[in-house]
């Protein structure tokens, strides 16, 4: 299997939607990305449900940030993927991959029926996102705790190639309690990375429970700060708030980003529920939740 | 094919229950247990365990370097730790804990590697943990078990708690049928002969270890006597059974759901081929070559050779190279 090919005539729908977007008002411009994200929650349950697995409340909590990051703000060209001054999108906590795919899909990087192929024998869409077959994933994630510091190298790496790119990651709440995030965020301060935007997506979950009651991360805002971060905190469900928090860096430093989210957002029985980490939707529920999203 | 009454389905298990299971009894009688977990209590099957024992659970979150280096302190307190997590993350994650903290250090820590080989499907090669094998053999001083079915599990568990030294214990989730009688005894750094035969040897581990049983009853069928062996323990290494199954039969087809750089087969092949020249058979090696495509368990078995039937090609092949 090879890597997918470009949907090039979506990728110029995406092109004027980008465009628009970027015009418009601040309502049109939020009502034009909710729609956005509206398509791609409703593809993540068909895709759910046809492989009788995935991680829909992950998906769900993140889809307004993928949304936001590929339809108005990152710097990039889905029919070239992999152009040398692209802006880069590592999603750290790859087994929200099902969000990143129909996200991907829809800006045109791959040909949207593909997504019904979800985790198929042979499908390029895996469990967990692989670069070597999807187009427009930057690194092959799924163990959490990896996204991060392969960032950290691409900030480098590119402030070394002199593209003036920047680098977005997106790691969930739970994922920060991996040691390898705080050995990076050492690192991208060390290194003055302010190319760098490390988001957490600040659901308050992990898989088996709350992220307080696990192992808890707050104050995270000060344990980023004192990490050397430009910490910004945001409505992870709202675009002008994550527009705002994604705005290039104005102290030097790396920006850390917590998004404030909810696991599930979008269908109500799925909403901040622990059990929805990776719950499969019966049909009566795949109705139900289709119908939400209408 | 024909119907016949053997065609009905056989039960199969996951060995996970019966792991679970003799755990919570064991803790009953030994206050000196305790689990560590990294987030998911459910998913290293330890809800049970929690619900009765709740101060003994030690979920250090999303952490798994944290959780063996918290195993080993835990061990060096008198305590029998079972730090159980998704095989790839608790060895892949965690080795250097393992290497210095667990097998160096020799602080009796029971790493419960739960759901292994490709029991993760479609998740992919990140959760797939088919290089465990290796990684682990490489680790002076770290017993392997991979026991065979709910028997052999409960065995496992029974054995750690008994003798507490650095220990590995691949714990199955794919379902597989019972193999071992019921008065089997699982002894440590034995290789278990579970079917007897004469013309060739298959030694197989964990998911293997029923399909190499299949392959040789259509191998009787077609007039080959095939010995089959269950490699419950891959360390300490039962260079007996080993060499006297080289020396009895005249080929070895080795089966493991894991990477064969390094795994069952490449233990067996380091000790065949330095065995005296009369004694070296002819020698096939199946498992695992590259990381995995998406596909289900099943398909991913089958993707890669590891069926019963391609156990018959293969032991076929051994056959004719003598
Ligand atoms: C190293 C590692 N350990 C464990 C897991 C299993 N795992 C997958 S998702 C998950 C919970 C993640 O929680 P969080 O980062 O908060 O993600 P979200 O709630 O946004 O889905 C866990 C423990 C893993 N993928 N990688």
């Amino acid at each position: 299997m090879q890597l997918l090919e470009t949907d090039t005539a979506r990728v110029a729908e995406w092109r004027t939607e980008r465009a628009r977007i970027a015009a418009a008002s601040p309502a049109e411009r939020d009502a034009l990305l909710a729609e956005k994200a509206r398509l791609t929650r409703r593809a993540v349950i068909g895709m759910i449900s046809h492989a009788g697995q995935g991680h829909i409340g992950g998906d769900f909590s993140v889809t307004d940030i993928l949304t936001t990051l590929v339809g108005a703000v990152m710097t990039i060209d889905p029919a070239d993927p992999t152009r040398r001054d692209r802006d880069r999108l590592i999603l750290s906590k790859g087994h929200s991959a099902g969000a990143l795919y129909a996200t991907l899909a829809h800006a045109g990087y791959f040909d949207e029926a593909e997504l019904g192929t979800f985790m198929d024998p042979l499908s390029a869409l895996n469990g967990h996102p692989n670069r070597n077959k999807v187009p427009g994933v930057e690194t092959n994630t799924g163990p959490l705790g990896h996204g991060l510091p392969v960032a950290v190298g691409q900030a480098v790496g590119v402030r070394l190639t002199g593209t003036g790119a920047r680098v977005f990651v997106i790691m969930g709440d739970g994922e920060m309690q991996e040691g390898s995030n705080w050995e990076a965020l050492m690192a991208a301060s060390q290194f003055g990375l302010d190319n760098l935007v490390a988001i957490v997506d600040r659901n308050r979950l992990q898989q088996g429970a709350r992220t307080e009651d696990t192992n808890a991360l707050d104050p995270l805002d000060d344990r980023l700060a004192s990490f050397g971060c430009e910490v910004r905190i945001a409505d992870g469900h709202d675009f002008g708030s994550l527009i705002h928090a994604f705005r290039p860096s104005t102290t030097g430093k790396p920006v850390a980003v917590i998004a404030n989210t909810t696991k599930g957002k979008g269908v109500s029985f799925i909403e901040d529920r622990v059990e929805w980490h990776h719950k499969v939707p019966s049909a009566e529920q795949v109705a139900l939740a289709l119908q939400e999203l209408s | 094919m024909t119907l016949t009454a053997d065609a009905a389905p056989r039960a199969v298990y996951d060995n996970r229950t019966a792991f679970a299971d003799e755990l919570v009894q064991l803790a009953r009688e030994d206050s000196r247990i305790v689990a560590v977990c990294n987030d998911s209590v459910g998913s290293s099957n330890l809800t049970a365990f929690r619900d009765e024992f709740p101060d003994r659970l030690i979920n250090v979150g999303i952490a798994e370097q944290n959780m063996v280096g918290v195993g080993a302190g835990l061990a060096s307190s008198g305590l029998i730790p079972f730090v159980c997590a998704a095989a790839p993350f608790l060895t892949g994650r965690s080795l250097e804990q393992v290497k210095a903290d667990v097998a160096y250090s020799q602080h009796p820590v029971i790493l419960c590697g739960m759901s292994p080989g490709m029991a993760y499907g479609e998740l992919g090669p990140t959760h797939h943990s088919v290089e465990d094998l290796s990684w682990l053999r490489a680790l002076p001083g770290l017993d392997i078990v991979v026991p065979v079915d709910r028997l052999q599990t409960r065995q496992a568990v029974r054995n750690a708690v008994a003798h507490p030294r650095p220990t590995f214990i691949r714990v199955g989730r794919h379902k597989t049928p019972d193999v071992v009688a019921d008065d089997s005894v699982l002894e440590r750094g034995r290789i278990q002969q579970v079917r007897a035969g004469s013309d060739v040897t298959i030694i197989a581990t964990g998911t293997l270890v029923s399909r190499a049983l299949d392959a040789a009853a259509t191998l009787e069928g077609q007039g080959v006597s095939t010995r089959v062996l269950n490699a419950a323990y891959l360390a300490p290494l039962d260079v007996a059974a080993i060499s006297a199954a080289a020396r009895e039969t005249r080929a070895i087809v080795t089966a493991e759901e894991a990477n064969v750089a390094g795994g069952l087969g490449a233990a067996v092949a380091s000790i065949v081929g330095q065995l005296e020249a009369g004694a070296r058979v002819p020698l096939r090696i199946l498992g695992l070559h590259e990381f995995a495509p998406t596909g289900s368990t099943d398909f991913l078995l089958d993707y890669f050779g590891l069926t019963d039937a391609h156990l018959v090609v293969a032991a076929r092949e051994a056959l004719a190279n003598v």
